[in-house]
């Protein structure tokens, strides 16, 4: 039997943070899908007040050393939230809107740093989208 | 049409106002009432990219919103009042009285206490709640549209918590 296994990073990259459960059930999609669930860290901020969700990121942040956000919604409170954190900071993006295909993406551009493989992702993510069948 | 709900809500515009109240209302405009938010270019903008661009926000302070407010409530479009505590609400209330105030959010922090899975309360904000009501508006919990509003005597007993 060969060895199929590829080298690749277990420290994290990014933090994935939304509403419920969507980070860590993306998290959890990437793990299964790829085995590289371990560059994201998935953050739930349910129950936490504003402050305490840009608390939360930032400790996530710095103990972690990561420089990228990616969060569910637009107008969500984790958008908000990163957006007061990447403030003045020049190294860092976040990506609002993120999608399985986007993660998917990320994690195999080891390639690039993690700043730049978020906005290629960021765009993978986008064009992942389609509708098919009736109504149009 | 006019202002459809005056919602207390800590994390002011998020997901659960712009997309969970704001489609089925079919909202045209939010008034956000927060001092330090109408205070702040980068706070305004911030919150205005997180609206569609149909919809409109209005920043203004709780002094210049209850000279604003007749004006919206006349307003042809249909409207949310959003504040992001209860103290601010409280002025609305008694500046331009009210008769229906939604809880929508008050997250845990220091001194609160869970009465609902989205609302903590201190002592003290319970009972501005009750001076709330005291006042004539009728106060009740409700996170999105599709939850059972919970009245304010059951939210402070913590009657739904389990």
């Amino acid at each position: 039997m060969s060895d199929t296994s590829t080298e690749h990073t277990d420290l994290p990259r990014a933090i994935v943070a939304g509403h419920g459960d969507f980070a860590n059930g993306l998290v959890s999609a990437v793990q299964q899908i790829t085995g590289r669930g371990e560059q994201l860290i998935g953050v739930s901020v349910a129950k936490l007040c504003v402050e305490d969700i840009e608390n939360l990121l930032r400790q996530k942040m710095f103990e972690s050393s990561v420089r990228v956000i990616f969060t569910d919604l637009q107008a969500g409170s984790c958008t908000m939230a990163a957006r007061r954190i990447l403030r003045g900071m020049d190294d860092a993006v976040l990506v609002a809107g993120a999608n399985l295909p986007m993660l998917l993406d990320f994690v195999f551009a080891e390639g690039r740093n993690a700043p730049q493989a978020a906005r290629h992702a960021a765009e993978r993510g986008r064009i992942a989208i389609s509708a098919h069948g009736a109504g149009a | 049409m006019t202002l459809l709900l005056y919602r207390i809500d800590d994390r002011l515009l998020h997901g659960q106002v712009v997309v969970g109240w704001g489609q089925p209302l079919d909202i045209d405009f939010i008034v956000l009432v927060d001092d330090a938010v109408a205070t702040s270019d980068w706070e305004q903008e911030l919150y205005r990219m997180g609206v569609p661009p149909e919809m409109e926000v209005y920043f203004l302070t709780a002094r210049d919103a209850i000279t604003a407010i007749p004006g919206y409530r006349a307003d042809s479009r249909r409207g949310i009042l959003l504040t992001g505590d209860i103290g601010t609400m409280r002025r609305i209330v008694d500046g331009t009285g009210v008769e229906a105030v939604n809880i929508g959010g008050i997250h845990s922090g220091a001194g609160r206490v869970q009465k609902l899975r989205y609302v903590f309360l201190s002592p003290d904000e319970e009972q501005q709640l009750r001076d709330l009501s005291a006042h004539g508006a009728k106060v009740t919990a409700q996170d999105v549209p599709g939850a059972r509003p919970v009245a304010l005597d059951d939210l402070l007993a913590g009657a739904e918590l389990t």
